[in-house]
C-alpha cells in the first residue's frame, strides 16, 4: 500500500533456544494429509481471528447495511423505522440549505487544509533534512500538536488564543491588522479551523523526513554534476521519490480531514455557529441524529460521507500511475 | 605541472576558509529559523501552560504570556471538579477506558495480525482487504447503527461501548501495523519451531510475540493517547457526569465558560487533562516519532 508503511524494522528481540526447545515436547508423530492440513490452517486462521470477524460484522459491516436501509426510512429511535425511499436524499439536496452549506465548508475544509498542511509539513521536513545534527529536537517539539490537535483541550485552547482581543488578534493589532477578531466573526471562523489543522503537519513530517531520508544521496550529486539547480533537484530528484509518500499522506490527510469533529463541536458549543461556520458534515450529523433524532437523515448524511470519501480514495488510486513513481518501477 | 598543483592548492585554501563561513552562516540561519518557527507552533501550550496562573479577572484583559498577578486558585478550583463530581473521577473514567484500550487493541489486534500475516487459510485474501477498506472507513459512517445496536442492548451510560470495540480490533490501523511488522521477520525461526511440531498458537505466543514488541508498545501508546483524546463516543454513549472522562468533562467547564463563568477553571481544567499525554510524549517521544516514521501511523 506504501512505502513508509512496509520499511523494515531491525528489532535484537529475539527467541531464546529453549523456547524452541520448549517446543518439541507437543511433537506430533502423526503426519496428516495435506487436504486435512489445509483444513486446520482454515480453522487456525479463523479461530485466530474470531475476535476481528465479531468486530468486523457485528459493528462496521451490518451497521453499515442496516445504515443504508435506515437512510431510506424515517426512525426516530421511538417508533418503528418507516420506508420512505429516497426522500431523505432529495430532501438533502434539494430542500436542506444548511446540508448544502455544510459540505461546502466541509469541502473547503478538506481541500484547502489538507494541502497547505502537507504543504508545510513537507517544507518543514525538508528544513529539517538539511542537517542531521540538532534536527531531532525540531522533530519532536513539531510533532507533539499533532499527538493532541484533536482533543478538546486544544480546541478550548484555541478558542480561547483567537478571542477578539485575544493573544493572536492582539498580536496582528500590533502590525495594524485589525481583523475584527477569529471567533465570532464568520469569515474567519474557516480560516481559524484551518490553522488549526495545519498546526498539526508534524506526524506528516515525520513521515515525510522518513521518505527524505531514504532517497539516495547519489541521485543528488549525479543531477547536480548534470548542472541541475536547486529547484530543478527538487522537480527531478525528491518529488518523483517522495511520490509513495505523497500518495499515503495524501489520501490519509484527505480522509481524516472529512473527520474533524470535537474541535468544531467544542469552539461552537456544539452549535456548528457562527453563521454555521464549523457546521462540518460530521458536526451535522450528530445533531441531526442525536439531537433531533432523525436517525434515518442522519443516515443519509452517513452515507454521502461515505460515498464521497470511496470516490476520493477510488479517484485518488486511479490516478496514482500517472504520477506516483515506486521503486523499481523502469519508467 | 607544479604550478598547476599550487595553483589549485593556493585557490583551495583561499576558498576553504570561505565555505567554512558560508556554512556557518547557513546553520545559524537553519537553527534562528526552525526556533522562531518552534516558538510559534509550541506558543499555544506556553500561553496555556502560563494562563493556568491567572486569576480569573486577567482573561478578556491580559492576553499576554505572563499572569500580572499569579496564582494557583485555578488548581483548587479544578481539583473540587464539575457538575457534582471531583476532578479525580474524571480522571479515573479515562484511565479506565484508555487502559482498556490497551489491554484490548494489543490483544486482539495482534491475534487478529499473526492470522493475516502467518496462516494460510482460505478466504485470507479477501479478509485482508477488508480489513485495509476499514482503514479508510469513516467512523462516522457507523455510529447511528452502533448507537441503536448498543441501546437496544441496554449499554448506554455503561463503559461497554467504549471498550467492547478495542477488545474486538476494530482499529484497523492497529492491525496493519503489527502485519507489516511481523511479515519483516525472518520465517525460519516459525519453520524450525513447526518442523519440530509446535503449533500456531504456540508460534505465536513463544515466537511472533516476542519478536513483535516494539510493535505492540508503538500501538498501546497509540491506543491509549487517542482514547485519552476520544470525545466523540463518550459523548455519544455517556449521560450522567460521574461516568464522564475529562474530555467530556471539559466540555461541561467549557459549556459553562461560555456563559462568561470561570474561565481560570475551564483553561487550567485542560492543561490538567493534557499532563498525562505530555508526560507520555517526553518518556515515550522517541517511540512515538520513529513509530510515526516507520509505520506511517498518524499522531
Amino acid at each position: 500500500m506504501s512505502t513508509t508503511a512496509t520499511r523494515v524494522i531491525v528489532t535484537e528481540d529475539r527467541p531464546s533456544a529453549h523456547l524452541l526447545r520448549r517446543g518439541r515436547r507437543d511433537l506430533n508423530p502423526v503426519r496428516p494429509g495435506q487436504r486435512a492440513r489445509a483444513r486446520r490452517e482454515t480453522a487456525t486462521g479463523f479461530a485466530f481471528l474470531t475476535p476481528w470477524l465479531i468486530g468486523f460484522l457485528g459493528l462496521t459491516l451490518v451497521p453499515m447495511a442496516y445504515s443504508l436501509y435506515l437512510s431510506f426510512t424515517r426512525y426516530n429511535i421511538f417508533q418503528p423505522p418507516r420506508m420512505i425511499g429516497f426522500d431523505n436524499y432529495i430532501r438533502l439536496f434539494t430542500k436542506d440549505p444548511v446540508f448544502l452549506q455544510s459540505a461546502e465548508i466541509t469541502l473547503i475544509y478538506v481541500f484547502v487544509g489538507t494541502p497547505i498542511t502537507l504543504g508545510a509539513a513537507l517544507g518543514v521536513a525538508m528544513l529539517l533534512n538539511y542537517r542531521d545534527k540538532g534536527s531531532g529536537f525540531f522533530r519532536s517539539a513539531f510533532y507533539a500538536p499533532s499527538l493532541i490537535g484533536a482533543s478538546v483541550s486544544v480546541a478550548i485552547v484555541w478558542r480561547a488564543m483567537f478571542a477578539p482581543d485575544g493573544p493572536v488578534d492582539s498580536g496582528l493589532q500590533i502590525f495594524g491588522i485589525n481583523l475584527g477578531g477569529w471567533i465570532g466573526n464568520p469569515p474567519m471562523v474557516l480560516p481559524m479551523m484551518i490553522l488549526l489543522h495545519v498546526w498539526t503537519f508534524g506526524s506528516t513530517m515525520v513521515i515525510f523526513l522518513a521518505g527524505l531520508k531514504q532517497i539516495p544521496k547519489e541521485l543528488y550529486e549525479a543531477a547536480e554534476i548534470d548542472g541541475a539547480n536547486s529547484w530543478r533537484r527538487f522537480r527531478a530528484v525528491t518529488i518523483p521519490m517522495l511520490s509513495p509518500v505523497m500518495f499515503f499522506n495524501l489520501l490519509l490527510g484527505l480522509i481524516g480531514a472529512f473527520q474533524v469533529f470535537a474541535s468544531a463541536y467544542i469552539i461552537s458549543n456544539g452549535t456548528g455557529g457562527p453563521a454555521g461556520m464549523t457546521n462540518f458534515i460530521t458536526v451535522y450529523l450528530y445533531k441531526r441524529g442525536f439531537s433531533d433524532g432523525q436517525m434515518g437523515y442522519a443516515a443519509a448524511i452517513a452515507w454521502v460521507l461515505l460515498i464521497v470519501v470511496a470516490l476520493l480514495a477510488f479517484i485518488l488510486f486511479r490516478t496514482q500511475k500517472s504520477w506516483v513513481h515506486y521503486a523499481g518501477d523502469d519508467k | 605541472m607544479t604550478s598547476i598543483t599550487a595553483d589549485t592548492e593556493r585557490r583551495a585554501a583561499a576558498s576553504a576558509p570561505r565555505r567554512v563561513k558560508r556554512k556557518t552562516v547557513q546553520t545559524v540561519i537553519w537553527l534562528v529559523g526552525l526556533l522562531v518557527l518552534t516558538a510559534i507552533v509550541l506558543y499555544p501550550l506556553l500561553w496555556l501552560f502560563l494562563a493556568t496562573f491567572k486569576p480569573n479577572a486577567e482573561f478578556g484583559q491580559n492576553s499576554g504570556l505572563f499572569p500580572v498577578s499569579p496564582t494557583f486558585d485555578n488548581y483548587g478550583k479544578v481539583m473540587e471538579g464539575i457538575a457534582g463530581v471531583p476532578m479525580w473521577r474524571f480522571f479515573l473514567n479515562s484511565f479506565i477506558l484508555a487502559a482498556s484500550a490497551v489491554v484490548g487493541t494489543v490483544m486482539s489486534s495482534a491475534l487478529a495480525a499473526y492470522a493475516f500475516a502467518r496462516v494460510q487459510f482460505k478466504g485470507l485474501g479477501i479478509l485482508f482487504a477488508a480489513m485495509i477498506g476499514t482503514l479508510l472507513l469513516p467512523f462516522h459512517v457507523v455510529i447511528i447503527p452502533q448507537y441503536i445496536i448498543f441501546n437496544k442492548l441496554g449499554w448506554i451510560d455503561t463503559f461497554i461501548p467504549l471498550i467492547l470495540p478495542k477488545f474486538l480490533a476494530t482499529e484497523a490501523f492497529f492491525v496493519f501495523l503489527i502485519v507489516q511488522f511481523i511479515r519483516q521477520m525472518p520465517r525460519d525461526m516459525d519453520e524450525a519451531a513447526r518442523i519440530d511440531g509446535a503449533g500456531h498458537l504456540r508460534i505465536f505466543w513463544s515466537i511472533i510475540l516476542p519478536l513483535i514488541r516494539p510493535a505492540l508498545i508503538t500501538c498501546a501508546i497509540f491506543a491509549f493517547i487517542w482514547t485519552w483524546n476520544d470525545f466523540l463516543s463518550p459523548l455519544l454513549y455517556l449521560t450522567s457526569p460521574e461516568n464522564y472522562p475529562l474530555p467530556i468533562a471539559l466540555k461541561l467547564y467549557n459549556d459553562a465558560s461560555s456563559g462568561g463563568a470561570d474561565y481560570g477553571a475551564t483553561v487550567t481544567a485542560s492543561f490538567v487533562a493534557l499532563v498525562p499525554i505530555i508526560l507520555f510524549f517526553v518518556v515515550f517521544q522517541r517511540f512515538l516519532v520513529d513509530g510515526v516514521a516507520t509505520q506511517g501511523l498518524k499522531g
